[in-house]
């Protein structure tokens, strides 16, 4: 139930936006704002998901069944951010894509990060987890590959260094190198309780 | 004096003042108004005053201009913030006038001009494409005079290659100017060869769709370069200065990799994190689906004009 209550008000900002822009209520390049608003709530997201554990470890708050909510998500909003960029920005244009997705490290980074997510989206499901066994944790172990490529990503989006994005780079570097931390150190804490 | 005659819509595609100014009005006490408090809203034009300007030519080329709101809100102008909102938002403090432009370096008779001087000159209407070198654009009424006019006046010598623009430099009256990241180097610095800076088609605006330059467009006075990025036209232009060196410019200081000295428009040279084939028209309303990307033009459709002055270059390299 809660999760469904999750999902459904995850992808508030997404259909507000997308009404917002049916109105004309974007400003003056809508597209750009409708592209721009579903690629940060993706990270969003993504930076939810990946505070799980260390909230559990840490905090002793047990949130772990809606990580998947959390994750799939992240997944939805990359998916529109790329249907955006792809559709509404770039036209369905095949040349322009396929030089964007070849040449410029920007793109590629956005890219692997959505490549990524829609993996661990497909295999985000029981029968996943139960026929690929051990295998399902390091699969889904790549979500700090997507992590990492999407922070840059968002960092490049600017022509300079700015704020916003830098301050998401430091929370996701923060969640990442937490998963360097020995393991007695974080169940330390966790065991403390 | 001859007026020179470059690509333009014929007058009946332009928006009337009195439709755009309605808009205006509209928009301003009906939809802002009902949110924001007037005096929160700094977007007006504090002291726009109405220009008159001739007609620089005509043709039959099909352009409509970008709405006058758009316009006026939707620009990069870092001195006062990065985002496109800032500009018409956080320049209501800026004082473009008393205002003087000083033109010195390598010219005969250095001169210090005063706004109302430069005012009072002849004025032509120019309606001009801007291509922003982030891949959108518009399409914008200027109203000014030839940068030429001033060279000449000045008489650059025989030693004089190139031509700089400083911006002014007011952190008390531009919020960016004093922020905690770095942007940009203050001033921003434009800069073109001289053969550019004589061409007929750059000029020196004061003033867009009738009247003087709103803050956030480069009041009082801008350079306007139609065949090049929009970074070039430099705003709140203080000072022209020439020199026999190229003169090291903000944004090629800044990521010489992504800007060049040039920064001709060319749907074939790519900026290195997108492409510049194409374009998003500004303000073509209606929304997601109001305008579909449009095709760049070599030297944003200018080339006619202007392709001579690069004969023999490797625009590649040159970009």
């Amino acid at each position: 139930m809660i999760r469904a209550v999750l999902y459904a008000v995850g992808l508030v900002p997404a259909a507000a936006t997308f009404a917002m822009g049916l109105a004309d209520r974007l400003g003056a390049d809508p597209v750009n704002v409708f592209e721009r608003t579903l690629g940060l709530w993706a990270i969003r997201f993504l930076i939810l998901s990946l505070c799980v554990t260390p909230l559990r470890e840490l905090a002793g708050i047990n949130l772990l069944r809606y990580r998947r909510a959390l994750g799939l998500l992240a997944f939805w909003y990359a998916l529109f951010h790329v249907t955006v960029y792809v559709g509404l920005d770039q036209g369905f244009d095949g040349a322009v894509l396929l030089a964007d997705i070849t040449r410029r490290p920007f793109v590629i980074l956005g890219m692997v990060a959505f490549l990524i997510v829609s993996v661990l989206a497909a295999t985000s499901n029981a029968w996943s987890i139960r026929h690929l066994g051990r295998r399902w944790r390091a699969v889904h172990r790549m979500v700090y590959l997507a992590g990492l490529c999407a922070a840059v990503h968002f960092i490049l989006s600017f022509k300079l260094l700015r704020v916003e994005p830098l301050l998401y780079a430091v929370v996701m570097a923060v969640l990442l190198l937490y998963r360097l931390l020995p393991g007695t150190v974080r169940r330390g804490r966790l065991a403390q309780r | 004096m001859s007026i020179f005659r470059y690509p333009r819509p014929p007058a009946s595609e332009i928006t009337p003042r009195s439709v755009w100014l309605s808009r205006r009005d509209l928009l301003a006490t009906g939809l802002a108004g009902a949110i924001v408090p007037p005096g929160l809203m700094g977007s007006a034009p504090a002291r726009a005053a109405p220009l008159t300007a001739r007609s620089g030519g005509q043709s039959a080329e099909g352009l409509t201009p970008t709405p006058f709101q758009d316009v006026t809100h939707y620009n990069n102008f870092y001195e006062f913030g990065l985002e496109k909102t800032d500009p018409a938002e956080r320049s209501g403090g800026f004082h473009p006038h008393p205002w003087t432009v000083r033109v010195d370096g390598l010219v005969a008779h250095p001169r210090t001009y005063d706004i109302d001087a430069l005012l009072a000159r002849p004025l032509q209407e120019r309606l001009y494409r801007m291509r922003c070198v982030e891949a959108w654009s518009m399409v914008i009424p200027w109203i000014g005079f030839p940068l030429a006019e001033l060279l000449k006046e000045v008489e650059p010598l025989g030693s004089a290659k190139y031509v700089a623009f400083e911006s002014v430099v007011r952190p008390s009256e531009m919020p960016g100017q004093s922020g905690v990241l770095p942007v940009l180097e203050w001033p921003y610095v434009e800069g073109l060869r001289l053969d550019e800076a004589l061409h007929p088609l750059t000029v020196l605006a004061v003033g867009l769709y009738g009247q003087t330059l709103p803050n956030q467009n480069g009041a009082p006075i801008r350079l306007v370069v139609p065949w090049k990025y929009g970074f070039k036209g430099a705003k709140s232009v203080v000072r022209i200065r020439l020199t026999d060196t190229r003169p090291a410019t903000s944004w090629n200081l800044r990521a010489p990799d992504e800007y060049g000295f040039y920064a001709n428009v060319n749907p074939e040279v790519d900026h290195p994190r997108w492409s510049q084939a194409s374009e998003r028209p500004i303000g073509a309303r209606g929304g997601f689906f109001g305008a579909a990307r449009k095709p760049t033009l070599p030297f944003n459709g200018y080339g006619e004009q202007v392709a001579a002055l690069y004969a023999g270059m490797n625009l590649r390299r040159d970009f």
